[in-house]
């Protein structure tokens, strides 16, 4: 059990929520995930480690509302406690040697790449953020972003805020003036995917945060499998972290859908119960 | 005058029917009147062949002789002087191939039914019995282990009994290992998995959860701690895949994912948040029990299962009872039968296909070695497949630790004295052997609890 110190709307759909928990604390680095239970029937989420304070103990999780589980952990407020959670889970990303480069952070996605151009900053590597939104509403993460980031590009859908256009449409700009020792993409499948294949064009290197179905987050149950490389791989304890010009993202999209039905169901009726306790 | 009737006293169970709708246990156990005339089919042999059979060398004719008497709690005793999980080995051990295969009663007709009596004693007491929150007397050693399943807890138990200070690590929310995630309700049900963990915490073993080692904390970090030994039962966890076309489409799934749905999640219970999906028509892949689990549990799901084994009948690897339960739950075996190719429709698995096979000369494991039937291509519908074709140890500690070593299949090596190639360090049970039996994980896990005391002992000296 976790107690709950801070806790964040950062946007109508996105929360952050800091907890206590002094072993991953220390131990967490860019990049590593942990695996969490709301309540005694609940489900084994993983959610990406959005920061941690080693002095104060406390370990930032930064989560989008979309089911029945994240609904529910949103329902939880400071002094309230999570069930489980576990980690620090994953290889951590690998940031040693990196001179300059580039991290695109999509939507909620921003949450997993903030961390990690947080790390690379404090190693003394220039970093080039770009960040992309639907909209002006859903921005996340700006001031963080703009601490750590030498130079910080936003995008947006509609225009509402920034450039309008995608974070591809960024990338390609600065790709035909200069190139970057490496990109790092996370955010959906499909940004991941035409950032992957516009880095391939200009050859960059490039490693994408892989986030798929999980249970128990340590190699046991090949639910998270992916194939990279024409190899297949899980990406809890072979990830998530990949060259992104390996993964097969069009297989990965497909795979993540499994469940949408009973999803979609489930949150349905996590809805109807909150709206009972209410009346 | 001993009980002379060629054939055991018959365990009563739910009805094929019935229970393939149900989640509740298949075996329905003995009655004291049972179990006492199943006793009395022991000869008490001086020279005790059963016993060689047991991998934690339960004295069996002296607690059978205690049933005999009705003097239950005697034979528990005596049980649980070697055995910290008796109501699970009387359910999960492949007592065929065990104790009850060197009964001398199994050469003019049925061996005495072992498991059965044992599972019985151990029930009884559990209704009966206040367990004696006895604890030891504390040496002041202590002792990390790795991993809550059935090696790891039999090493705890023994270890707190010699007096040490145990505290099990364990990666999962909850203690038990295979036997929570993996080993389904209808054939060990959970609530006595959780029973015989709550007497190992009563005797002063600390159970930690949620915490994996190799991450969470690694190896030399425990030593640090201040433990002076440890002991790695982290399992055989991985599941592998067949390496064919079509094996991550949707709906494909290791038997390992599917089981920790089923049994883990409990995604068969309404308000279970974890999803399972419910399959019309399931294929399973392999004969082991797993396999049978897997299937049977799919079954229970509304499904229409059948499995898929490339060899037959006769190699079936799973324990004989499993596959009878099997079939008179209506589930059918496509036998000398290999999958070469999954496809799908919009990405979900749709059909299976598969060569038949035929079996030609003995290869290493003795057995018969399966041969493609030439033009004998076909395929199944199906639109869930399970592959349950075996495991590969985790390498989250070896690749944690320094000095750990393994042979070519990933499993750690280690002496006879169960230590690993690092001093301090002892592992047993599926992460040393590879996919193996519960029972044969307890044993390994009880030797090494010996071995960690002689060491800890010499060292102290």
């Amino acid at each position: 059990m976790v107690k709950i110190i801070e806790k964040e709307s950062l946007n109508p759909t996105v929360t952050k929520m800091v907890v206590e928990h002094e072993k991953i604390s220390k131990k967490a680095k860019a990049g590593q995930f942990i695996i969490l239970r709301v309540d005694e029937n609940g489900e084994r989420i993983p959610l990406t480690i959005a920061d941690t304070d080693e002095m104060k103990h406390t370990v930032t999780i930064i989560f989008q509302i979309v089911g029945s589980t994240t609904k529910k952990l949103n329902e939880l407020n400071v002094g309230d406690t999570i069930y489980d959670f576990v980690g620090p889970l994953g290889k951590p990303s690998e940031i040693e040697g990196l001179k300059k480069v580039c991290v695109i952070g999509g939507g909620v996605g921003c949450a997993i790449a903030y961390p990690t151009a947080k790390a690379l900053h404090k190693n003394g590597c220039e970093v080039t953020t770009i960040a992309g939104f639907r909209n002006k509403n859903l921005v996340i993460l700006e001031d963080d972003f703009q601490q750590v980031s030498d130079r910080f590009i936003m995008m947006s859908d509609d225009g509402s805020v920034g450039e309008k256009g995608l974070v591809t449409d960024a990338l390609r700009k600065l790709l035909e003036k200069e190139t970057f020792d490496e990109v790092i993409a996370i955010g959906p499948l499909i940004m991941m995917k035409f950032v992957c294949q516009l880095t391939k064009e200009f050859n960059v290197k490039t490693v994408v945060s892989m986030n798929p179905i999980m249970i128990d987050g340590t190699g046991m149950c090949g639910g998270c499998r992916l194939s990279v490389g024409g190899k297949m791989k899980f990406a809890c304890v072979d990830g998530p972290d990949f060259d992104g010009h390996e993964v097969d993202f069009d297989e990965a999209m497909v795979r993540n859908m499994s469940y949408r039905d009973f999803e979609h169901h489930a949150y349905e009726k996590t809805c109807n119960l909150l709206n009972q306790e209410v009346k | 005058m001993p009980n002379m009737n060629p054939e055991r006293v018959k365990m009563p169970v739910q009805e094929g029917e019935v229970r393939s709708h149900n989640i509740e246990e298949v075996a329905l156990g003995y009655t004291k009147e049972m179990a006492m005339e199943e006793a009395e089919r022991c000869l008490n042999c001086k020279h005790m062949p059963c016993m060689q059979g047991c991998p934690v060398s339960i004295h069996i004719p002296a607690f059978i002789e205690q049933v005999k008497e009705g003097n239950f709690e005697e034979a528990y005793h005596i049980i649980k002087k070697t055995s910290s999980l008796p109501a699970v080995c009387g359910r999960v051990c492949p007592q065929e191939n065990q104790c009850e295969k060197y009964c001398v009663r199994g050469i003019k007709g049925e061996s005495v039914g072992i498991g059965r009596i044992e599972r019985f004693v151990a029930d009884w007491a559990r209704d009966n019995l206040k367990e004696e929150a006895l604890k030891p007397l504390k040496n002041g050693h202590k002792v990390a282990i790795v991993g809550a399943g059935p090696s790891g807890l039999t090493c705890a138990g023994d270890l707190a009994k010699l007096g040490y200070d145990v505290t099990v690590f364990e990666a999962l929310h909850v203690a038990g290992g295979v036997l929570v995630y993996g080993i389904p309700e209808f054939r060990l049900p959970k609530k006595i998995v959780q029973h015989e963990i709550d007497s190992l915490k009563q005797m002063g073993v600390h159970i930690e959860c949620d915490c994996v080692i190799g991450r969470s904390e690694t190896i030399d970090e425990l030593f640090e701690e201040g433990y002076e030994a440890i002991f790695v039962g982290s399992g055989a966890g991985l599941p592998n895949f067949m390496g064919i076309e079509g094996e991550n489409l949707k709906g494909v799934f290791s038997a390992n994912e599917y089981l920790t749905r089923f049994n883990l999640m409990k995604a068969y219970e309404e308000n279970s948040d974890t999803p399972i999906y419910k399959a019309k028509k399931c294929i399973v892949v392999g004969g082991g029990n797993v396999a049978m689990d897997a299937a049977r549990s799919a079954r229970r799901l509304g499904a229409d299962v059948t499995i898929v084994y490339r060899r037959s009948m006769e190699e079936l690897p799973a324990r004989k009872e499993e596959v009878e339960h099997a079939m008179e739950e209506a589930i059918h075996f496509h036998l000398l039968t290999n999958p070469v190719k999954a496809t799908g429709t919009d990405g979900w698995i749709s059909s299976l296909e598969c060569v038949e096979m035929e079996l030609g000369e003995a290869d290493a494991s003795g057995r018969r070695r399966p041969v493609v039937k030439e033009n004998s291509a076909f395929s199944l519908e199906c639109d869930c497949l399970i592959m349950a074709i075996g495991t590969s140890p985790n390498p989250l500690i070896r690749s944690t630790t320094e000095g750990l070593e393994t042979n070519p299949k990933g499993c750690l090596i280690v002496d006879e004295k169960a230590m690993t190639t690092r001093e301090g360090i002892f592992a047993g049970g599926d992460a040393v052997s590879g996919a193996a039996t519960v029972i044969q994980a307890m044993g390994a896990g009880k030797k090494a609890a010996q071995s960690i005391h002689e060491y800890l002992t010499e060292k102290s000296k």
